[in-house]
């Protein structure tokens, strides 16, 4: 029976022998996530900004639909983007299948519906404060969303790093679209995948612990940023 | 001897009335607001000042009249609960002199939001988080907003109500200086020294209709009638029916 | 609006977009070279740890890459028939002579060969020890032993059919009670039969790897029954446009030579050969 500390020593062996593959592995996640998250960010800030202030009919459907996506699964995703790209499907031509390239368009979609969501809610929120005054000040209501999302940043970067663990955590749309190409389109979770299903629990639990401790050590970084000196927040011309 | 020139209409209503679905908040309002006057509307929780506030500003569905004098295109508003941007006290003043006039060359912005800090006393704090102020710096800060714009009307809602007595002198003094300046000044409060203090002219309001509307001296003196009287006297009762 | 805000924001949009296109550059650079093929293999076959043996004398003799997409057999197939893979190395000679002979692929090759095994409980509860695989399962199917089937459409899968059928058990999810279907992995098939003690059929290639046995040991091997042929084919082009036919042929006519046959051979799981060339000349 395999213990913790067998685990732990395991994933710090990995890790101490800096394996190059390993490296690759976690390097080319964090390559994949983070440029999902990074499309994301500008097309779900601009959405939930939008959607936000925006009136029209149907809108109400539009909101209901986004909050479904929240719960897209992602081997939905993965499957809906492989018909896409797939030489039979109507983007074959692009030779985009089993590339990282669709790893970050199918994760994008997985991010997206968050960043919209959560956006839309922080943006309505502190509208219901603030809206009043800046349009007073004169702006236009998108341009009040956008204040709002400067205003309310600490909240857009919590809401980007759930956007950002949903994508670094899932495995069934990577699979999928990427076909977990050793050396190429195998990330972390895929290794992990793999690994279970060739009965190597240890070394899949490790895989596991040291994708945690890498968000964990991005975290740190994030939170050692100073908040209470509002300067460096915004440079306004 | 020559008679001075009337001073010019800024903004004018007629018969204007808003609702917020069901209910009526304001009915057939008309006024008028000229340049130079101090305006105070004091009137009961509920009697529709801030509605009638939001309606001169122009930010509030209504039906009626309206008119805006090309004169009164510059207008700012002061809430009773300031609205900070979680940005230092000095990029507030340079984003709200930026959204009302968006092609002011950076330096001039730089050097209008300066000087606004100096009229209100909050040149020391410029590069503090606005939100670290106290109410009273808050408020000042408000001001100082909307006099960097020069506006030709500043709205202010209760501007002191949250203040403490201190603070309330100095937003006070600071209205004096304003108003001294020439700006227009339009605004509701609960304080009737207050109102006596500093306004040219005091509008009664009472159940969503303007009731009175007279000048300091003869509001406070002789002119109040009938619900205004008791308004001044403190001895309005709540109605069970209205 | 020509103002500076405005523009601050454009610019750190640019700056922002082009740190994207440099991550994704190498991805995108590497998926625009032509010198590769994408195959379609199964996962015992790339859990077998060959690949990573065999591809790159391959790329050493001929420059070219080979991304290998593992999935269960019949998947794989599917594979090629959307055209999204451009050669096809799998076993499961009916279903790979099907496919070439519905026009999918070019020609099948007979590659190597390497066995299948029967394992279960140390103890054998059922007493199916020996090298007669038909007689094992006869006499497994009659005991209250449980029985992991893959169920997943793999070769193995299409294999283990095949030596019920030959038992005389045209479904034995019906006629076995002990039989259980997984549709997963020959990994996690091994799993669950070490967890449960149940006997599972296995290729040699997998259970040489696999790390969890527990308790279970071979029970029933080298019957030629249980020789797993593997079969290399190209993808028909007439049908997919796209296929990197000609760089597909190269790895086929590569594996089948005495070079490929040799690295074949060559390959070794604990001192023991796994892979058996026989590509006919």
């Amino acid at each position: 029976m395999t213990t913790f500390t067998d685990i732990l020593a395991t994933a710090f062996g990995l890790v101490a022998g800096a394996d190059a593959s390993l490296v690759r592995t976690v390097a080319l996640s964090f390559a994949v996530s983070g440029s999902a998250c990074f499309f994301a960010a500008w097309l779900g800030l601009a959405a939930g900004a939008w959607l936000a202030v925006a009136r029209f009919r149907g809108r109400r459907v539009v909101l209901l639909a986004l909050d479904t996506l929240l719960a897209l699964p992602s081997v939905v995703a993965g499957l809906a983007v492989y018909l896409l790209l797939s030489r039979s499907g109507p983007l074959g031509s692009w030779g985009l299948l089993y590339t990282p390239t669709a790893m970050v368009i199918v994760q994008t979609m997985l991010a997206l519906p968050i960043v919209a969501a959560l956006a839309r809610q922080v943006v309505a929120d502190a509208l219901r404060d603030g809206g009043d005054q800046l349009r007073s000040l004169g702006a236009g209501p998108l341009l009040c969303a956008l204040l709002m999302l400067l205003h309310e940043r600490w909240a857009v970067v919590t809401l980007l790093l759930i956007a950002f663990g949903r994508a670094i955590a899932e495995v069934g749309a990577v699979m999928i679209v990427g076909g977990n190409i050793a050396g190429f389109t195998r990330v972390m979770t895929t290794t992990i995948a793999l690994e279970t299903s060739k009965g190597d629990l240890p070394l899949a639990l490790a895989l596991g612990f040291i994708l945690l401790a890498v968000v964990a050590l991005l975290n740190i970084v994030i939170a050692l940023v100073p908040r209470s000196n509002e300067l460096h927040a915004a440079q306004l011309p | 001897m020559t008679t001075p020139a009337p001073p010019r209409e800024l903004l004018a209503l007629h018969g204007a009335s808003v609702s917020f679905g069901a209910v009526d908040a304001l009915r057939d309002a008309n006024l008028r607001v000229h340049a130079g006057d101090v305006v105070a509307i004091v009137g009961a929780n509920g009697s529709g000042k801030t509605t009638l506030l939001r309606l001169l500003h122009g930010v509030v569905a209504y039906s009626g009249r309206r008119e805006v004098a090309a004169a009164a295109g510059v207008q700012a508003m002061v809430f009773q609960r300031p609205f900070l941007l979680r940005l230092s006290v000095w990029n507030n003043l340079r984003l709200a002199l930026w959204l009302a006039h968006r092609h002011m060359p950076r330096q001039e912005r730089g050097e209008r939001a300066m000087q606004a800090l100096r009229r209100v006393g909050l040149a020391t704090l410029r590069d503090r988080p606005a939100r670290s102020l106290s109410g009273g710096e808050q408020q000042r800060l408000a001001l100082a907003r909307g006099w960097a714009v020069r506006p030709d009307i500043l709205f202010l809602d209760e501007p002191t109500a949250n203040l403490d007595p201190s603070a309330k002198k100095e937003v006070e003094s600071l209205l004096a200086g304003f108003a001294a300046e020439g700006m227009t000044l339009v605004m509701s409060t609960h304080n009737l020294g207050q109102a006596k203090r500093l306004a040219t002219r005091v509008v009664y309001m009472d159940g969503g209709r303007i009731d009175t509307d007279l000048p300091t001296e003869a509001f406070f003196n002789t002119g109040a009638q009938g619900r205004a009287d008791l308004f001044l006297k403190g001895r309005l009762t709540w109605a069970i029916d209205v | 609006m020509g103002d500076r805000r405005v523009k601050g924001a454009a610019r750190r949009a640019v700056w922002g977009l082009a740190c994207a296109a440099a991550l994704l550059l190498p991805a995108l650079a590497a998926s625009a070279q032509d010198r590769f093929i994408t195959m379609a293999s199964t996962t015992s076959t790339e859990q077998s740890g060959l690949f990573p043996y065999l591809l790159p004398a391959f790329k050493k003799a001929t420059g070219i890459d080979v991304h290998v997409v593992a999935v269960g057999t019949g998947q794989a197939l599917d594979m090629g028939r959307r055209g999204d893979a451009d050669v096809l190395f799998v076993h499961d000679k009916a279903a790979e002579e099907k496919f070439v002979a519905e026009g999918w692929g070019l020609q099948r090759r007979d590659v190597m060969y390497n066995d299948f095994i029967l394992v279960g409980a140390s103890g054998d509860p059922a007493h199916v020890r020996g090298n007669d695989i038909v007689a094992a399962l006869t006499r497994l199917a009659a005991s209250p032993a449980s029985f992991i089937s893959r169920g997943d459409k793999s070769g193995t899968n299409a294999a283990e059919l095949r030596y019920w059928k030959a038992a005389g058990i045209d479904a034995p999810a019906s006629r076995m009670a002990g039989y259980k279907e997984c549709g997963c992995g020959m990994g996690p098939a091994l799993n669950i039969a070490s967890s449960t003690g149940a006997y599972v059929l296995s290729d040699r290639g997998t259970w040489l790897s696999f790390r969890n046995r527990g308790d279970l040991v071979v029970l029933v091997e080298g019957d030629r029954k249980l020789f797993n042929q593997y079969g290399v084919i190209v993808v028909n082009p007439a049908r997919h446009p796209q296929t990197k036919t000609a760089l597909a042929q190269a790895f086929a006519d590569w594996v089948v030579s005495p070079d490929g046959q040799a690295t074949v051979a060559a390959y070794r799981i604990g001192g023991q050969q796994l892979f058996f060339p026989n590509a006919s000349p």
